[in-house]
This record gives structure tokens, C-alpha cells and sequence, in this order.
């Protein structure tokens, strides 16, 4: 069974404070991280190569830094990284990220299962997986919240909806994306750090690519960005402070005649 | 040939339209009066009610294509792209918007990469740009913490999906009507290598937090899981369903469908009530939106407050008991 997961490097924001005065995020010192959503990819395909064998490879498109997240997800226990890295890259959309991962992805050879994360928590689209199986004409299952069955042939799996799940069975290769409820990720061990630190991880650039360069970085990409604003959060509703029986029954009629006003009630 | 007309996406369940599908189209009906074309309501799926497909036309559509086979019954998506595909080659429209939901989140990437459109998730916000006539998409991003506008100036359609929620459907006008198109569907478009095998319904109607007009969520503040009876109950007094923090769901109090946040769910409801939930900036990302926010939190500090309609500083257990019986006088 071979594996290939896509993941992403994302500025991590778990730490983030945000200016109240001008509602914007602080972002000194923001460190990179992989992808928390795609950390659940990470460990479901390390389970899966654990029960079927097989090997996991970790892919990632971004700047030559983004090998730190390839040796974290090495430690954790995925076996090879490839690094997608040239300046011709850069401002992909979601289009031609998949586009290129794509082209990755055939170089990297005969693939089984591809596991992406839901989405990735910087760009928030969700996109690039269900981009990848259409390219390479792959069975899809998105929001995938469990797998029931590998056989050497196909794939039976859960996926989330907004009524509950769908059981769904794939022939392979297929893809997936896959939600946090489907495993709780592992800590990496000092044993796989070690090893982590020894793999080579090869970097591939345009010149490595069957790619047609009109379609790579912001050339390629369909959409663009007009406008950023840092909308403010501040509301500045009104506070109620209960401090006694008397200050209880206030904030509650308050409550209750503010629901009124607003038709809520 | 030009690429003319706003197309929305309507989404079909167990022969039913979903309310999403109502949302779209005053989205469409918007954009199409701006550019004084046709606004057509695309209805992919099995057997749906008549009475709901004409109310695709009384809720703002000039036109309905409807491509409806037993085969189609369930959401395939390979089999749904190859459809959608089909319809665009043949009619060219120049705007097409799907719900953000699973299926048009999983659906509309799938297009978008064949035929080498722009396709921007998850918009809170459309418009029309005056010079160009192109779609301005504005959507939330970085967990809520930056709008960000975005066009695709060059390809065609430019495609969107919207946030559920985040318009109201127009008001019912029976006067209205319109063209209802069947287009038989051609076999060849049939994929069959996905087998839906089961549905498994969420079991408990709260599941559904996205299409819900209030939501009632719990955090760690709750201190157990018998406590989150408090908020079934205040939901339901209200027609609610309960949401939860991430903490609350790691916790096993509540379960991941009912998670809001970066990690979880977004949602756009009419009142969002954050009861014992901080305000980090993750939850923050997925309830931000919501028309108005109501905390209850005994830290007056909390950063929930700041984004508040309506806070109260005080304990969720003297609070919570109190709002719900004086509520139940109220809704008598
Ligand atoms: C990558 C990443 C993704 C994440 N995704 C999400 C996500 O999707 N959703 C999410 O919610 N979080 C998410 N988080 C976690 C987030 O950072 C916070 O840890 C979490 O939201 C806190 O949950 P909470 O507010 O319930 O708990 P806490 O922050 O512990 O807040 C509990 C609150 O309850 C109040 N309280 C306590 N007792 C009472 C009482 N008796 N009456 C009234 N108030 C009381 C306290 O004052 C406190 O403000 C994510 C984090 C990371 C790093
Ligand atoms: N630059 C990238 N390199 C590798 N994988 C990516 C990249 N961008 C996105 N992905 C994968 O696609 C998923 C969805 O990302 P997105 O569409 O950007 O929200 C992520 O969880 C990753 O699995």
C-alpha cells in the first residue's frame, strides 16, 4: 500500500493575540507549523500502512524552509518526503497548487491511497484535495470520519455530512480527505526524530516537472486577491455584571427583553 | 460563444431541497438583476417534489434546469461533475455559486480544476465590480482574522461557494414564473466506480448546527457533560440546537459534528449563544458571523465579550436555570 499525503505548512495561530484597538492578529514571531488539520492525514495514513504495510510519503509544495514540516511528519513515522520548492511556484492559488502536486505526484510513481487534510487553516478552502482526484481522475471521499475496510482493491469509509455520515466504498487508487474526528495524531519519538534527521528529501523543482509553465504560480492561478481587510471584532454590546440575586434577575430581563427587540423571541 | 447568466447550484435530499438551495438564489437573483441576466436554479439529483421545484421560481429563479435520473439519486461526485460539466459546455454561464456545504465544497473544486476556472470557498460576501462586470468574492480567512476580496478576471465561469446561511431566501411570491428545463441525463456521463453502500443518520437532531437559526454551544465553562442538558434544553426552548467549544468536545461532552471553530463547524446563525467558552481566536473563526452573538462567562476579561451583542458576567449556573424558566413564560 503506498501512500502519498499532501500537507501544508501554515503559520501557527493557536498562540495569536489579537489588537482589540485594531482588530488585527498579532503576528510577531508567528512560527510555521504543519497544518493541524492535516496532522489527522498524517497518523490515519500511518495506521493504515501500519495494519496493511506499505509506505507513507509526505509531499508539500512551499519554500525551502517548509522541509522542517516534511521531518516532523517523518518523525511522527511517515517513511519518505519530497519537497516541491522554485521560485516559479510561488502565488499559486488553489488551482495550480494542485496542478503541480499533481505533476508531484506522478513522478513519485505508483500510488494507492492519497490522504489530504480537510483544509489547510491559513487559505481555509478546502479545495486542493477534491483538485487533486479530479486531475488524476481519482474515486473521491471527502470529510472522511472513519475507515471500516482496506482491502488490496478498495477502501470502505465514513464521511461526514450535514445529516450525519454516508458509508462509501472506493476501488483503489482513490483519495480521501479526511476530518479531526478520524484519529488522534501521535507525538513523534525521539527514535523517529534521529531518523527523521538522517533522510534524504529530495527537492523537486520546474526543471524536475512535466509542467507547462504557464500554468505554475500566480501566472497559472485563475484567481486573484483584490483586497485584504482586517475586519474588526470588537461589537460592544452591553455587559450585565451579576454580583447578587437582585443583579441575576436583572441581567435575565435584560436578556429576555433584548431577545424580544431582536425577534428572537 | 459569450458566457451569459448567474447559475446557482440547489441541493436535493431524500427528494427534498434543502434550504441552502432557497439561500442561493437571492444571492443570484442580486448579481443577475446587476447584470440584467437570466438567473437559473440547477438541480442535479434524483426524484425531487414538484411544488419544490416551482418554488425555485417563486423564491427568484427565471429559469430551473433540472437533470433528474433514479441514478442520481445520491450525491456521486464523480458522476455529479461530469453532469455540471456537461450543462456548462452546452450553456456557458458566467457565474456559478454552490452552498459551502460537504457537497458543494467536494463538487465545485472537482469542476473547477477540469475545465481551469477560479473558484473561491466559502464567501460571506458578492458583488459585481463596476468597470469590469467581474464577481468580487469576499470571504473570511485565516481563521476569521482577515476578509480577503478575490476575482478571476480572466476564466470562465467564475465560481464560488457560499457560506449556508449567510443570506436570507426572498419571500415566497407565487405570481413568479419561469422556464423549468428538463435535461434527460445521458448514461455515458454515469460513474459508477463510488458505491454509496449506507446512510447513517446523526441519531440526534442537533447534529445540524449548520442550518440552524440559533445555536446554543457550551465550553469547557460547562464542567461536565450532564450540564450540557442545561443547553438542550434552552435550545430547545427556542427551536435551537447545541454547538460546543473544542474543549467541550475533547471532553466527550459534546460530539465533533457540533464543534465550532477553525477545526469544526462554521456558522452564520441568527444568535449564537457562547455559554462557558472563552472566545479563543479558533472559535472566534467559526461563529464570528453569526447576525447576533449573546456570552455568558464568569470572566468579565473573557475575549468573548468583545465580539457580544449581549453579555452577562455572571455564573452559567445561576443564569442558565433562570433564563430557562423565564424563557418558558415567555414562549408559552
Ligand atoms: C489548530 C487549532 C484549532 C482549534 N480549533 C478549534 C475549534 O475549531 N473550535 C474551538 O472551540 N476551539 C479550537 N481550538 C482551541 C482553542 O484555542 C481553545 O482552546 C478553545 O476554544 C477553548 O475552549 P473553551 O472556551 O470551551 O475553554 P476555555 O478557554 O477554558 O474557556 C472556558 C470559559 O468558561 C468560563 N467559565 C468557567 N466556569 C464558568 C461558569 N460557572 N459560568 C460561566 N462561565 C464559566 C471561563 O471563564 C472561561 O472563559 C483550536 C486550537 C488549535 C491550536
Ligand atoms: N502547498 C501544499 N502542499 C501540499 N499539500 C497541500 C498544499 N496546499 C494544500 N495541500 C493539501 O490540501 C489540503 C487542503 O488545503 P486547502 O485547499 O489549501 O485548504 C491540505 O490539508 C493539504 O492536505
Amino acid at each position: 500500500m503506498n501512500i502519498i499525503v499532501p500537507i501544508k505548512q501554515v503559520p501557527e495561530t493557536s498562540n495569536v493575540k489579537m489588537d482589540t484597538e485594531t482588530g488585527t492578529m498579532m503576528r510577531d514571531g508567528v512560527e510555521s507549523i504543519i497544518n493541524p488539520l492535516d496532522l489527522y492525514a498524517i497518523e490515519i495514513a500511518i495506521q493504515v500502512k501500519e495494519s496493511h504495510g506499505g509506505r507513507v510519503t509526505v509531499v508539500t509544495m512551499g519554500p525551502p524552509s517548509a522541509d522542517k514540516a516534511l521531518r516532523e511528519a517523518l518523525a511522527m513515522g511517515c517513511d519518505d518526503g519530497v519537497l516541491i520548492s522554485d521560485r516559479k511556484f510561488a502565488g499559486a492559488d488553489t488551482w495550480s497548487t494542485a496542478y503541480v502536486l499533481v505533476k508531484a505526484i506522478e513522478k513519485i510513481g505508483a500510488v494507492d491511497l492519497i490522504i489530504a487534510g480537510e483544509r489547510a487553516t491559513d487559505g481555509d478552502t478546502g479545495q486542493v484535495g477534491p483538485n487533486i482526484a479530479s486531475a488524476m481522475d481519482l474515486p473521491l471521499a471527502t470529510y472522511v470520519s472513519r475507515i471500516d475496510a482496506v482491502t488490496g482493491t478498495s477502501i470502505t469509509v465514513e464521511r461526514m455530512t450535514e445529516e450525519g455520515y454516508e458509508k462509501l466504498r472506493l476501488p483503489l487508487p482513490a483519495l480521501l480527505t479526511v476530518v479531526k474526528e478520524i484519529s488522534y495524531p501521535r507525538l513523534p519519538t525521539l527514535r523517529g526524530k534521529q531518523r527523521a534527521r538522517k533522510t534524504d528529501i529530495p527537492t523537486y523543482s520546474v526543471a524536475d516537472l512535466d509542467v507547462v509553465e504557464n500554468h505554475l504560480g500566480l501566472t497559472g492561478s485563475p484567481t486573484r486577491v483584490v483586497k485584504i481587510e482586517t475586519p474588526k471584532v470588537t461589537r460592544g454590546g452591553k455587559i450585565y455584571k451579576v454580583v447578587d440575586d437582585h443583579s441575576l434577575e436583572e441581567a435575565v430581563d435584560g436578556l429576555i427583553e433584548f431577545m424580544k427587540k431582536k425577534e428572537i423571541i | 460563444m459569450e458566457y451569459k447568466g448567474v447559475w446557482t447550484i440547489a441541493e436535493a435530499h431524500e427528494g427534498d431541497l434543502k434550504a441552502v438551495s432557497f439561500e442561493l438564489l437571492s444571492r443570484g437573483r442580486k448579481l443577475a438583476d446587476e447584470l440584467e441576466e437570466e438567473l437559473v436554479s440547477v438541480l442535479i439529483g434524483g426524484k425531487v417534489k414538484e411544488e419544490r421545484v416551482k418554488e425555485l421560481i417563486q423564491r427568484g429563479a427565471d429559469r430551473v434546469i433540472l437533470v433528474e435520473d433514479p441514478l442520481l439519486d445520491r450525491f456521486i461526485v464523480e458522476t455529479y461533475s461530469k453532469v455540471l460539466i456537461d450543462l456548462i459546455d452546452k450553456k456557458k454561464p458566467e457565474i456559478i455559486l454552490s452552498a459551502a456545504t460537504v457537497n458543494g465544497r467536494t463538487l465545485m473544486p472537482h469542476v473547477a480544476m477540469r475545465i481551469h476556472a477560479g473558484l473561491t470557498a466559502d464567501c460571506t460576501e458578492l458583488g459585481i465590480e463596476e468597470t469590469t462586470r467581474n464577481l468580487l468574492q469576499t470571504r473570511p480567512a485565516i481563521g476569521g482574522n482577515i476578509l480577503a476580496t478575490i476575482k478571476s478576471p480572466d476564466s470562465r465561469p467564475q465560481m464560488a461557494t457560499v457560506r449556508p446561511k449567510s443570506s436570507r431566501p426572498l419571500e415566497l411570491d407565487e405570481s413568479r414564473e419561469g422556464v423549468v428545463e428538463r435535461i434527460e441525463f445521458s448514461r455515458d456521463l454515469y460513474d459508477d466506480r463510488v458505491k454509496h453502500l449506507e446512510t447513517i443518520s446523526g441519531g440526534e437532531e442537533d447534529i445540524n448546527i449548520q442550518e440552524s437559526d440559533i445555536v446554543v454551544s457550551g465550553g469547557k465553562g460547562m464542567k461536565k457533560i450532564d450540564n450540557f442538558k442545561m443547553l438542550s434544553d434552552l435550545a430547545h426552548a427556542m427551536g435551537g440546537v447545541v454547538g460546543a467549544s473544542r474543549d467541550a468536545v475533547d471532553r466527550g461532552w459534546a460530539r465533533y459534528p457540533q464543534q465550532v471553530g477553525l477545526s469544526g463547524k462554521t456558522v452564520t446563525p441568527n444568535v449564537y449563544f457562547a455559554i462557558g467558552i472563552s472566545g479563543a481566536i479558533q472559535h472566534l473563526a467559526g461563529m464570528k458571523t453569526a447576525e447576533t452573538i449573546i456570552a455568558i462567562n464568569t470572566d468579565e476579561d473573557a475575549t468573548i465579550f468583545q465580539v457580544s451583542d449581549f453579555g452577562i458576567v455572571g455564573d452559567l449556573f445561576d443564569v442558565l436555570p433562570l433564563l430557562t424558566q423565564k424563557l418558558a413564560k415567555e414562549v408559552k
